[in-house]
């Protein structure tokens, strides 16, 4: 039994705005693998629900005559995983939200609500991330865009209005035409668990050289996050086995693991440096590279 | 004949169509719910409590606290009452306490119409405690001058030893290499699919009826008429189907406090049901054991000693108290009877959920243990670790140096044999270089074990069983084995099918237990249930089918020993082509003719005074991944030495089960417990890591058919034998990949760098 004091089934973007506008208390629910979790523990806030799951405008995985890829935020993850557009040009996404939960779980949850849960372990965020996703949000005023990267504020945290919609993930040409990537999810058990460390990398080769890298991890800070420093120290190199090892050595500095009763920060350590660098080599195979 | 055939389970169309009923399904009409106010510290005395405003709550029938509930101490172990008041189990609960004594103890109760208004009810009881500082580990449970969690125990719920096969420090001195070790395991916990729960209610003002998923419901009679100061006549308890124990319902858990909240209030329907988060703190857990011990071999390969101090953690309460670890101890002299072993365990009170009995019953514990020493010996003395296990192990015309009871089947060798051959031991490690180098390296391990089937001598083993002819010519078939998931229903009815000649289809189980009506048996634990049900069983059958050949013999003339029942007809032995009887004449005759009529029924209790120990081992290959600190199984088989099969399917899946247990004792899965404040953190599914179908590889198994004579029909235990040795094989195959020896449980990737940083790897 759920203690939930009122529900409203929204049937189109415009009307879950309207409602959550109506409730200032009200907050929305897709897929309900999060929200359902909380509400089961009886946790405030969750208590009035708008209902976005059966929303059709928010389930589309279209290209555009440009070839941007949108991704509507109400796609469940078994969706994006079997979409042929995001088998074909984004594999890498597809990759990773395969790792989530089991296939009830994945059948049921949202690339939007694990975005806008906002947690640390998401795994859909890094490689998004990776791709310098950006964000379309509706909040009545017309759509807003937002950089992904700019989304998340802190643990559970982003930067979403409580009237506000995040109707759709775009992730333009340029950041995926010529890339290839590969994300690892390192966690306790093979399904139905959380990300103990996730780490995307993606990548752009030239004659031997790692012409653009773009690395990002999940857990490894408050936030799922890119490492900036080390994909700057690394653009343009020559390809070898030193590189790889200058990653893993490097990407530690950008990432701020922590210590809690699920890990320590020193193994998370050892795991992120073992990821980074098999991830940018396995990238780097997909991408047609060889590794002296 | 129906005995050895991978016949279907009798309740399986029953299940996988959703109508088999479950202790959920029982609903009454007005049937209330309750549940536990648990307590937030882990160690401490309740100074204040104030119910009022959950009173208050619309909604709310009833609130009781530890001033509510009767001044009686029970046991809650599901042992057989002991006669003798020096074996009974230990008197430590209450219905309710106020010495709270783990993080979650249960100190009132809300009764109201729905889970909502019980939880909010919960929410709005203030309470105040006195707060004592939390005795986490036996070492500080046992140090000097701590704490009594017990008044008047010491903070010890029990101690025991024995000595076998000489002095020990003599068998050390003449060793050629003395060792010794110390090894640790886990808290683990059973995570059967559904949670405790029980309803109770009255349909008159004198018998209270208990619905509950047990796995023991004669005992559960017995323990409620104790806890509430009843006779046990006025309890009736009712076993439906139910979705595993693996151990934690061998235990009484809600169904006292659901008899005494009908009692109080005028017989009206109360259910608990457990959430996972309280069931897995709120029941039983796997006693974590500390084992110091020395082991004395020989060059030549002879294990000499094996000197083990075991020291038990029972946790808050002692439930089945020392009884597990003195089974532990049994274990080891059973599977090297020929060594000198002095064996000393002692099981202590700490401050963290209560210990009781879980799959294997103290061998997980003690095996691995007992294994890890002997890969020790072995490599010390550089002999192929198969080798020097076959030349110590147990074999048959052996005897129990305690005991002095002879093993009248073992195949242990031949099981280490097979083994060997299955996983091609000798070809894989002449195939691999000496010393591996490299982020992944491969390695291979062996574990045995042995195991009892049933308790005897220590507890009573009774079992019954009543066949009913019915005037169709089938049967039907009472037993107080219980159907807890292992296929006892499906056993019992290729006993009878084998032994009266009725074909499997025409023999009705009756399921459910009800104790006002079910023959007396102790029920599912111990691995017991199909040895001492098949002995009932076998003379039940045996007496129904002279019953109905002498009333073939009265309606055909034809002298009763001269017929024969075959596939539910009646046949002259001499001339099984002739024409015969069905069986549905000879019982419609039964029921129904003026002169000879009379209804064919047998009754049997039947006292099983014997125990056989089953045998087998593991053989594993693994792969690990050293800067992931991963191990990947690559191959893993189970071979068991239970006797006769009694039905092939049924026994490869109760090894794939106890094998997926066992990797998950062995790799997976631990309790975590805060050590300075007593707070579990991970009790729920996500976070207590079970392995999934992901992380399970495809299991072999294999049986090495011995016939052990004690047995209605040859069979000896395979319920909770397969969990034993996969994680000592496992150790031993990371020892072997990587020559890191990891003495301690489980072996999850955490413990892994810890190891691997201390020995260099990383």
């Amino acid at each position: 039994m759920f203690n939930i004091e009122s529900y409203r089934k929204a049937g189109s973007v415009a009307e879950a705005v309207r409602l959550l506008r109506e409730n200032p208390l009200a907050r929305l629910i897709a897929g309900g693998t999060d929200v359902l979790v909380k509400l089961r523990k009886n946790q405030e806030g969750f208590h009035h629900l708008v209902d976005i799951h059966d929303i059709a405008e928010l389930k589309c995985i279209t290209r555009t005559a440009d070839g941007d890829l949108v991704i509507g935020a109400g796609s469940c993850f078994t969706a994006v995983a079997e979409s042929p557009l995001i088998r074909r040009y984004v594999p890498v996404l597809a990759q990773a939200v395969r790792t989530i939960g089991g296939p009830q779980v994945r059948n049921m949850a949202t690339i939007g609500g694990n975005l806008c849960n906002g947690v640390p372990s998401a795994d859909s965020a890094p490689p998004l991330l990776a791709l310098n996703a950006v964000l379309t949000i509706e909040g009545g005023a017309g759509p807003r865009q937002m950089p992904l990267e700019d989304f998340f504020q802190g643990p559970g945290r982003v930067a979403l209005e409580q009237h506000e919609v995040l109707t759709a993930i775009s992730v333009a040409r340029d950041n995926y035409a010529g890339y290839y990537g590969h994300y690892d999810k390192y966690a306790m058990r093979a399904a139905m668990d959380i990300a103990t460390i996730g780490c995307a990398a993606v990548c752009r080769l030239e004659d031997g050289r790692l012409q653009d890298l773009r690395l990002a991890f999940a857990t490894a800070a408050p936030v799922p996050i890119r490492c900036k420093a080390t994909e700057d120290r690394v653009r343009g190199r020559r390809i070898s086995p030193e590189l790889l090892d200058d990653i893993a050595r490097a990407v530690t500095k950008d990432l701020q693991p922590r210590t809690s009763w699920r890990a320590t920060k020193e193994f998370r350590l050892q795991i992120i440096a073992t990821l980074a660098h098999r991830g940018v080599r396995q990238a780097i195979l997909e991408a047609g590279g060889s590794i002296a | 004949m129906a005995i050895g055939k991978a016949v279907r389970r009798v309740d399986a169309i029953a299940k996988v169509t959703g109508r088999a009923r479950y202790t959920d399904d029982y609903f009454r009409p007005g049937m209330l719910v309750a549940k536990y106010l648990r307590s937030t510290i882990a160690h401490g005395r309740v100074k204040k409590i104030d119910t009022r405003r959950a009173q208050r709550l619309p909604g709310v029938e009833a609130v009781f606290t530890y001033e509510d509930v009767p001044p009686i101490k029970f046991a809650t172990a599901g042992h057989p009452y002991a006669l003798d008041p020096a074996h009974q189990d230990v008197q430590d609960r209450l219905l309710l306490t106020r010495h709270v004594r783990y993080w979650g103890d249960e100190i009132a109760v809300v009764v109201a119409e729905n889970d909502l208004i019980v939880q909010e009810a919960l929410e709005l009881i203030d309470v105040a405690y006195e707060e004592y500082s939390p005795l986490v580990t036996p070492e500080a449970a046992l140090a000097a001058g701590a704490f009594e969690i017990h008044a008047g125990s010491n903070n010890v719920v029990g101690e025991s030893c024995y000595a076998v096969g000489g002095n020990i420090e003599e068998a050390l001195a003449q060793a050629d290499v003395v060792l010794e070790g110390r090894y640790r395991t886990q808290i683990c916990q059973h995570c059967h699919i559904e949670n405790h729960i029980a309803l109770a209610y009255m349909d008159d003002l004198e018998h209270i009826v208990v619905v509950s998923s047990t796995q023991i419901p004669h005992i559960v009679r017995r323990i409620v008429g104790q806890a509430l100061g009843l006779p046990c006549g006025r309890i009736r308890v009712v076993k439906p189907y139910i979705g595993g124990g693996f151990g934690n319902k061998q235990d009484v858990i809600l169904e006292p406090m659901v008899a005494f909240l009908t009692l109080q209030l005028g017989g009206r329907p109360v259910k608990m049901h457990l959430s996972r988060e309280e069931g897995m703190i709120g029941t039983r857990v796997r006693h974590p054991f500390t084992t110091q011990m020395r082991a004395g071999v020989m060059q030549n390969g002879t294990l000499v000693a094996l000197d083990i101090d075991a020291l038990s953690n029972s946790g808050a309460y002692a439930s089945h108290g020392h009884a597990v670890a003195g089974a532990a101890g049994a274990r080891s002299r059973a599977l090297y009877p020929r060594t000198a072993i002095n064996y000393h365990a002692k099981t202590v009170y700490t401050n963290i959920p209560a210990a009781g009995a879980m799959r294997a019953y103290g061998a997980p514990q003690m095996m691995f243990a007992v294994d890890c020493m002997i890969e020790e010996a072995a490599r010390r003395i550089g002999m192929d670790p198969v080798e020097f296990r076959l030349k110590n192990v147990a074999r048959q015309g052996d005897v129990d140096p305690l005991t002095g009871e002879g093993f009248e089947s073992c195949g242990l060798a031949e099981c280490l044999q097979r083994g060997k051959a299955l996983i091609q031991w000798d070809a894989k490690r002449a195939a691999r270089p000496r010393k591996q180098t490299g982020p992944v390296r491969r390695g291979l391990g062996v574990a045995c074990f042995s195991y009892a089937t049933g308790t005897y001598p220590v507890c009573l083993e009774i079992s019954g069983a009543r066949i009913i002819l019915n005037p169709d010519g089938s049967v039907h078939i009472q037993v107080g084995a219980t159907e807890i998931g292992q296929g006892s229903d499906t056993i019992v009815a290729q006993m009878v099918a084998e032994t009266a000649g009725i074909p499997l289809a025409n023999v009705h189980v009756v399921s459910t237990q009800d104790t006002d009506v079910t023959p007396f048996d102790t029920g599912a634990y111990a691995s017991r249930q199909a040895y001492v049900t098949s002995n009932a069983v076998f003379r039940a059958a045996t007496a129904l089918k002279a019953k109905i050949l002498e009333h073939a013999g009265r309606m055909s003339g034809i002298l009763p020993a001269e017929l024969e029942i075959t596939d539910g007809r009646i046949v002259r032995r001499d001339d099984r082509a002739r024409k015969n009887m069905p069986l549905a004449a000879v019982a419609l005759d039964a029921y129904y003719d003026k002169q000879r009529g009379g209804q064919l029924t047998v009754e049997v209790s039947h006292k099983t005074c014997s125990n056989a120990p089953a045998f087998g081992c593991t053989f594993v290959e693994i792969e690990v991944d050293v800067p992931l600190c991963r191990v990947q199984i690559k191959e893993i088989y189970n071979i068991h030495d239970s006797g006769i099969i009694l039905n092939p399917l049924l026994a490869q899946g109760q090894v794939q089960g106890g094998v997926a247990m066992g990797i998950g004792a062995g790799l997976y899965e631990e309790m975590l417990i805060d050590p300075e404040s007593g707070y579990i953190y991970n009790n729920n599914l996500l976070d207590y890591k079970v392995p999934t179908i992901m992380d399970v590889p495809d299991i072999g198994c294999a049986f090495v058919e011995t016939f052990e004579p004690t047995s209605g029909y040859g069979n000896k235990s395979l319920g909770e034998p397969p969990i034993i040795a996969p994680p000592p094989a496992i150790r031993n195959a990371l020892w072997d990949a990587t020559g890191v020896k990891i003495d301690e449980l489980p072996m999850t990737a955490h413990t892994l760098y810890k190891h691997f940083m201390k020995a260099g790897l990383l």
